[in-house]
């Protein structure tokens, strides 16, 4: 019989091997191309502003600030590299987080936009903005953040309590998103109704994002919250992975699915709240960037994980880039920019790609 | 020799009790017991209470193990994924099943192993979302064998394959079990099958447990118009294996009902069928 031939027969082993290996040694060297790229498009995004400087003057004032004048020192250190940085670890964080959506929920539209976690965090920024209403009083001097955060992990409680209730499906999930989302939009335009002409054009402005934003303290708190949660994902890659075989598969592994989908989604809405309530909303890289790197990558945690990171954190310092090149003297809010150039972008990538991404 | 014995096992889903009073003999490595019974009878949920995947009361006696609690494997029935993952990534991720980042020689050998001994090895490196329904359950049986599990439950694992694969695949899970000294529970639909390569058969209906032994004792004409409502005999090939022919649906039983206009009833196709014969897929 074959199959016992099968069992006894020597086992032509190298081939699967060796493919596996070359294709590892091959998303290893694509990381690196993001990883470089990436670095590329940060020292652009410095070169670039009402003064211009050129790529090695750059490199220069990055390894030997002393060897630059002093106003060059000042202007990229510490006018521009908060934002620069910001844009990076903003993109990192809101791309991890949409990956991790999209895993957990299954849903290749899951994103913190189609969960209403971004929306929540608007309506809170604008509550501040317009009646100058504190949600947390303490914090008064971060109070739009502070609001923006607060209504963000609001809406992820709320979606945490309902989804812990028996019988309650990924899809009930995002459709729940969805209606939180149409909630907030509907509350935003109240508030912008009853907001005077000065505050509905800060609501306005901030709804878009701005990368302008940007300091060090805030650059600093988003960095701590994605150096937290990244090794927590890292560590769990092979769960997260297992998740995308089926809840059924996933659990005959070992894996207490219904537990690492919870804590994921309280890890990803802390991820997406705190870039949302700094430099307002930014909605298309949660989406975008982790398509992009399952594209390129595939959904092995391992790799999928840093090349979400790292395809979101380039999309958005790129976006950076063209914020400032589109119009000279003009800074376009950052939201505007990734939708308008990023999405021809995305979808050019869809039509031409061919691997199934989905 | 590790050795399964199952008592007093029930199965909760919330509140509800889909399952109860579930006891079998001991079962031990080199088995391979048939777990049959109609659709909706409780198969898959015996096989997740057994796995530890549902609640329930009841014991599951498991002797002479090495692995701890990954001794028992469950294959799910339900392969369908989307993932962008290779069917070697696929695999690898089942072998690995949570330990650290790093895959070493004999992992990669073992899936090789896997891949080569059912015939997947080329298709390892296409995403599993491309595969054909059969495809995935091939790639789901190397997933799951790579584990090396002492106790394997096997939920309809040849649903969606070609009549040579699935005479190819329970030939091999009945040699593995005797040569890996494993216990090998499959949930089957083709009493064919399980009268060819099961040495046990246990019979779930309504979430009970109707009749245990020896797949030939078992599978008889009286159970299968009890529990699958056809008349049927059963008789002996030229290898000396039970072979079921089914005469017809009884007359006692839940047929699918379809209104026929009554000027239909008298054409010649129709009475043709009534009352053929009809011979279970042969294997």
């Amino acid at each position: 019989m074959a199959s016992e031939r099968a069992i006894t027969a020597t086992v032509e082993t190298a081939g699967g091997r060796g493919r596996y290996r070359a294709l590892v040694w091959r998303r290893q060297l694509i990381l690196a191309g993001l990883g470089a790229a990436l670095l590329f498009s940060l020292c652009v995004d410095l070169a670039l502003g009402p003064a211009r400087y050129g790529l090695g003057e750059v490199v220069r004032a990055l390894l030997t600030p002393d060897a630059v004048p002093q106003q060059v020192r000042v202007v990229l250190w510490e006018i521009r590299m908060p934002v620069a940085l910001m844009a990076v670890v903003v993109g990192a964080a809101l791309s991890v987080a949409g990956a991790q959506m999209q895993t957990i929920l299954n849903n290749p539209l899951a994103s913190p936009f189609t969960l209403g976690i971004s929306a929540a965090a608007s309506f809170g920024a604008a509550l501040a903005l317009a009646f100058g209403v504190a949600l947390i009083p303490a914090a008064i001097a971060y109070v739009v953040p502070v609001n923006a955060f607060v209504m963000a992990m609001l809406a992820a409680l709320l979606i945490h309590l309902l989804s812990v209730k028996r019988g309650v499906t990924v899809e009930t999930i995002v459709l729940l998103g969805i209606a939180l989302v149409f909630t907030f939009n509907a509350l935003l335009a109240l508030v912008q109704f009853f907001a005077s002409a000065e505050a509905l054009a800060a609501v306005v402005f901030w709804t878009m994002g701005s990368l302008t934003k940007a300091t060090w303290p805030k650059l600093a708190v988003t960095t701590f919250v994605l150096a937290a949660v990244l090794p927590v994902f890292a560590r769990r890659a092979w769960a997260l992975t297992a998740l995308r075989l089926g809840e059924d598969k996933a659990a005959s592994f070992g894996i207490k699915v219904a537990r690492l989908r919870m804590e994921t989604l309280m890890l990803v809405s802390l991820l997406a709240a705190i870039p949302v309530a700094f430099v307002g909303t930014i909605g298309f890289i949660g989406l975008v960037g982790p398509h992009i790197a399952r594209m390129i990558i595939g959904e092995d945690q391992r790799f999928f994980l840093p090349a979400s990171a790292l395809s979101g954190a380039l999309i958005l310092s790129a976006s950076s880039v063209a914020s400032k090149s589109l119009v000279p003297g003009t800074v376009f809010p950052i939201g505007i920019v990734t939708s308008l150039i990023g999405i021809p972008f995305f979808i050019s990538l869809i039509l031409s790609g061919t691997r199934r991404s989905w | 020799m590790v050795t399964i014995r199952l008592e007093s096992l029930g199965a909760r889903y919330g509140r509800k009790l889909l399952l109860e009073g579930v006891a079998t003999p001991k079962f031990q490595g080199g088995d391979v017991v048939a777990v049959i019974g109609p659709n909706a009878a409780g198969k898959s949920t015996l096989f997740k209470r057994v796995a530890g995947l549902l609640p329930g009361p009841g014991i599951v006696h498991v002797e002479g193990n090495r692995k701890g609690r990954d001794s028992i494997c469950y294959m799910p029935q339900d392969t369908s994924a989307n993932a962008v993952l290779t069917v070697y990534e696929s695999v690898l991720l089942a072998r690995k099943q949570g330990a650290g980042w790093s895959v070493d020689e004999e992992d990669l050998a073992r899936i090789d192993e896997a891949l080569t001994a059912l015939g997947i090895s080329d298709i390892a490196f296409r995403n599993i979302g491309e595969l054909s329904g059969g495809q995935r359950q091939l790639a789901s049986l190397a997933q799951t064998l790579v584990r090396e599990p002492e106790i394997l439950l096997m939920d309809e694992p040849t649903s969606a394959l070609d009549l040579s694969r699935q005479v190819e695949v329970l030939g091999l899970m009945r040699n593995l079990a005797r040569a890996r000294g494993m216990v090998v529970l499959i949930a089957l639909h083709d009493l064919n099958h399980a009268l060819r390569f099961c040495d046990q058969a246990i019979v779930v209906a309504g979430g009970r447990l109707v009749a245990c032994g020896p797949a030939p004792d078992i599978i008889t004409p009286a159970l299968l118009r009890e529990i699958y409502h056809v008349e049927a005999r059963i008789e002996t090939c030229s290898h000396g294996l039970g072979h079921i022919i089914v005469d017809g649906v009884a007359a006692q039983s839940r047929t699918f009902a379809w209104h026929v206009a009554e000027s239909e009833i008298g054409k010649p196709d129709r009475q043709r069928s009534e009352g053929a014969a009809m011979t279970v897929q042969a294997s």
